[in-house]
């Protein structure tokens, strides 16, 4: 199959089988950014926002988001332009192998988005859905503290 | 330290922005051109000789180019898939494809196909006639004289070791020292427990991936999600007879590693196929595969008897470690040793100690190196034991380690006694903080206000708090070999080539701030480049926690060598003396005159002026010693007496790891393994069917936790100075992973006076532990 999608903001067309789970597509198709992890809905690493909501998408059949809105780790900022949540990420020490941090990326983002001033504890939920094996997470935590608080700062609109 | 610019600094990650963004590149990442793809059919019975395969069908199918199995891959060699150094100290008992299955999950066939969904429908059409043979799962049952064999005679150790597959024992080693009968009549009480640690999963997020491929020159190039990629080339070479010079492996970013990625058991099956087909070939693990067929801890039963005086004064140790390999022997000999060899120097006063280390064959999973690598093992009994002492003799835990456990200055007998399975190195300690580790660490959990206190926060929960304390290795000394080499570019920046493997750790980071401050340049003037086996010099890898000490000395001394060479060049651009000049914000001063030269100068002055040259080094270092980390940590859990759940509260590490070189990215390996190790004692566990199936073979069933279970973290580095490190460093990557279990289970004891030897710590283990009472 070939059908339309709005991939970071741009037309795509993905070629796919119809029963493909779309992290496979988006990686066949070059959007190497959305990592594959466990392929069973638990890791988080192929996280992306559909239509602005953080989902796995090795739970989601790609034939079933046709022309939807997508958004990887690389339509939140890219290494010319990198986002505050991903400078925060390296400011904190929260990237150690990076496997994973681009799904935390997208669920930090969305988070974010939705709340700019979340608690310790609306941060732990939030990312409930990635798994790191590197990091312990504290410094995932440290960093998306951190981020809003630029975010606030900076008033910047998600 | 004084005057350091880059060391001691929390710099950022250089490969962050790049993970974070998803521009690096991981093994799947790597697009080529019209590869093959590989599913792999496993056994079904833990034990069994396969009497015939018939592929016909399967090959029919439409797609499927390949399919290879003991009948058609021929001259096969031995060998072990342990990353390690050669000759490995690990039997060599494994094939590409054998007839004979010995765990649920072993190999049975590879099917190659044109796409991963034409492979993994063709493994379901392979017949496969097995005659099912009785296994054996219990490591002890497996050493008994009647037990099922599992291995032939034909197996064989490398290295002269005690090795018997008749017996199904993967290894075997033994010392001793003083008199085990004169310590025990000294002894005022003898405590003799039996502990237990159980199966895991590494659990790296990136799954073990490989792509092999000819390169324009008819090369053959890995590339291969690894922690050893010099290993990785000399055992394709070796498994496959196929010239190590005509093998490129090359390391992109890692996804994790923890020791699973210290293993070579997909690489020479990817080569092999390449290499029959002249095609592109893919093998990325699935979880479930992961899980299954890749490789575990190792579980470990663990005798523990000791003599004390009224004292507190050990006056023998007798360890008895048995080790359950599974069906293969990988890092069997080592991984025992290290029970002992990591534990027993820890309190060096004892002066009679017995140690016997056996590894077992057995028809489950195969362990491999695990963060820890049999220190977690060992620990987890000698901390609980340290726990009864104490309780025993009413005597201060603290104090009683604090008294009793080895000083700067001071030597243990075991440290030459027992190295990597052979003979070790003596050797003296230089720096221990663990003192200070102890102090500030019970200072975070209020130890004094909580220990033996009871709190209750509710009529049915009650809190208390433990302390595991432990020290690793850095390095395997006299073994482990690092190198590097570095040019000077025109505008004084530097090329750092390092064979060290970076799996996430920032060791490319910690590498480049060695280099940086030798030559007193900015980080970003360090280019560095690492793990391709055609453009890097020689490393052993990323395991034994030997980066920061073995391969940081190799950067440190050949940025010292490209010192040299500015000097000497500064002395004839500005017509002065070496010992008038100085180094500093990439210039060199002459401090007589004041005039100066930058680096960039001098690097146009070498490329370009007069009498040209590259500037550039190299330098290897093999590590004389192996200086331990140390470190305390401590748990503060609550116990719902009514139930048997379990709560951490609060989870303290502080670690002396020499001079951390760049503190966050130290706090982040703390961290990580101390959350690894927690969710091992609690949630983390291989659960088996009668058969031996293993039946959690998705993160659904096999819980690691989120960041939504965390207890309060806390990581404090008590920072000392080893004279032996590169600007003082030692370890810091694999000790966080050894308190967690003896100190929940010793906290656990606190809060409800149940001792649990056998991890890990369920509810339910917990709530039956309580009826008896």
């Amino acid at each position: 199959m070939k059908e339309k999608f709005i991939i970071n903001g741009k037309e795509k067309y993905l070629t796919f089988d119809a029963d493909e789970r779309l992290v496979t597509s988006l990686r066949n198709n070059g959007f190497k950014e959305v990592k594959n992890g466990c392929l069973e809905g638990e890791c988080g690493a192929c996280m992306i926002l559909l239509d602005d909501k953080p989902v796995h998408s090795c739970q989601i059949f790609t034939a079933s988001v046709i022309n939807k809105n997508i958004q990887t780790v690389k339509g939140i900022g890219d290494l010319h332009f990198p986002h505050i949540i991903q400078n925060a990420f390296v400011e904190a020490g929260a990237v150690q192998c990076g496997f994973c941090t681009p799904g935390f990326i997208i669920a930090a983002y969305a988070l974010l988005k939705e709340n700019s001033n979340p608690t310790e504890n609306e941060i732990k939920r939030a990312i409930d859905g990635n798994l790191c094996r590197c990091t312990g997470y504290v410094k995932i935590i440290d960093a998306i503290k951190n981020a809003s608080k630029t975010i606030q700062k900076e008033k910047v609109e998600l | 330290m004084k005057n350091l610019k880059t060391i001691g600094k929390s710099k950022k990650k250089i490969d962050a922005l790049s993970l974070a963004t998803g521009t690096s590149k991981f093994t799947d990442d790597y697009d080529v051109k019209n590869p093959l793809f590989v599913s792999f059919l496993y056994s079904p019975y833990a034990h069994a000789e396969i009497l015939n395969i018939d592929d016909k069908v399967a090959k029919e199918i439409n797609g499927v180019v390949d399919i290879l199995h003991y009948k058609n891959v021929t001259n096969q060699k031995l060998h072990t898939t342990a990353g390690q150094g050669y000759p490995e100290p690990s039997p060599y008992d494994t094939l590409l494809f054998d007839s004979k299955m010995r765990y649920v999950g072993d190999r049975v066939a590879a099917v190659i196909a044109e796409s991963k969904k034409i492979a993994d429908d063709a493994v379901k059409k392979i017949k496969v006639e097995y005659k099912k043979l009785t296994p054996v799962f219990n490591s002890e049952k497996a050493l008994q004289k009647d037990a099922p064999r599992i291995h032939g005679e034909e197996r064989f150790m490398p290295i002269p070791v005690k090795y018997e597959p008749e017996n199904n024992l993967a290894a075997e080693v033994e010392i001793g020292f003083g008199d085990i009968d004169k310590g025990e009549k000294e002894a005022d009480f003898i405590f003799e427990n039996k502990y237990s640690t159980h199966y895991a999963s590494h659990a790296a997020i990136e799954p073990h991936s490989v792509i092999t491929h000819f390169d324009e020159m008819g090369r053959l190039v890995i590339i291969t999600s690894t922690q050893v990629p010099f290993h990785v080339r000399r055992i394709v070479s070796k498994v496959l007879e196929y010239p190590l010079s005509k093998i490129r492996v090359i390391k992109p970013r890692i996804g994790g590693g923890f020791g699973g990625k210290q293993e070579v058991f997909l690489e020479p099956i990817a080569a092999l196929i390449t290499i029959k087909h002249k095609r592109p070939t893919k093998i990325i693990l699935s979880r479930k595969e992961v899980f299954q067929s890749s490789r575990t801890r190792h579980p470990m039963k663990i005798k523990l008897k000791t003599g004390v005086k009224n004292n507190g004064e050990i006056t023998f140790l007798n360890m008895h470690a048995l080790l359950n390999t599974g069906a293969y022997g990988s890092h069997a000999l080592t991984i025992v040793s290290n029970a002992g060899s990591k534990t027993l120097p820890f309190f060096n006063k004892i002066k009679n100690i017995h140690f016997l280390g056996q590894s077992a064959y057995t028809n489950l999973p195969v362990g491999g190196a695990y963060r820890g690598y049999g220190a977690t093992q060992g620990y987890f009994a000698l901390n609980q034991q340290i726990d009864i002492i104490t309780r025993k003799l009413n005597l201060d835990i603290l104090e009683y380690i604090k008294k009793w456990h080895i000083k700067t200055g001071e030597t243990s007998e075991v440290f030459k006694a027992l190295g990597e399975g052979t003979e070790g190195v003596t050797q003296i300690i230089h720096s221990c903080e663990i003192d200070k580790c102890i102090d500030q660490g019970a200072k975070e959990i209020d130890w004094y206000n909580k220990r033996d206190k009871k709190i209750t926060t509710n009529e049915d929960t009650v809190r208390g708090v433990g302390i595991g304390f432990s020290m690793q290795g850095s390095g395997i000394p006299l073994i482990d070999m690092g190198s590097a080499s570095m040019k000077m570019n025109d505008d004084g920046s530097f090329n750092l080539f390092v064979g060290a493997t970076d799996i996430g750790t920032g060791s490319d980071t910690i590498l480049s701030q060695i280099a940086a401050e030798v030559l007193g340049v900015s980080l970003d003037k360090i280019i560095v480049f690492s793990s391709d086996t055609d453009w890097t010099p020689f490393d052993v890898g990323a395991y034994a926690s030997s980066t920061t000490y073995v391969s940081g000395t190799a950067v440190k001394k050949c940025a010292e060598k490209i010192k040299k060479q500015i000097l000497e060049v500064a002395t004839q651009m500005l017509d002065t003396k070496e010992k008038n000049l100085s180094v500093a914000d990439e210039k060199i001063t002459d401090t007589t005159t004041n005039q100066s030269v930058t680096l960039g100068e001098i690097g146009e002055y070498t490329l370009y002026t007069k009498d040209q040259f590259q500037v550039q080094a190299s330098a290897s270092n093999v590590p004389k010693l192996s200086p331990p980390p140390f470190i305390a940590q401590f748990a503060e859990v609550e116990v719902d007496k009514k139930t048997g759940e379990i709560k951490i509260i609060k989870f303290v590490s502080a670690v002396d790891c020499g001079v951390a070189l760049n503190p966050k990215l130290a706090e982040g390996q703390i961290e990580g393994a101390a959350v690894n190790g927690i969710c091992y004692a609690l949630t983390e566990n291989y659960k088996f069917s009668k058969s031996g199936k293993l039946t959690n073979q998705t993160f659904n069933d096999y819980k690691i936790w989120t960041a939504n279970d965390l207890p309060e973290m806390k990581t404090i580095i008590v920072e000392s100075d080893e004279k032996t490190g590169p600007f003082g460093a030692k370890s810091v990557g694999e000790i966080g992973i050894n308190g967690p279990l003896p100190a929940i289970a010793n906290a656990i004891y606190d809060a409800v006076g149940v001792r649990l030897y056998h991890a890990p710590f369920t509810a339910e283990k917990i709530y039956s532990e309580l009826l008896k009472k």
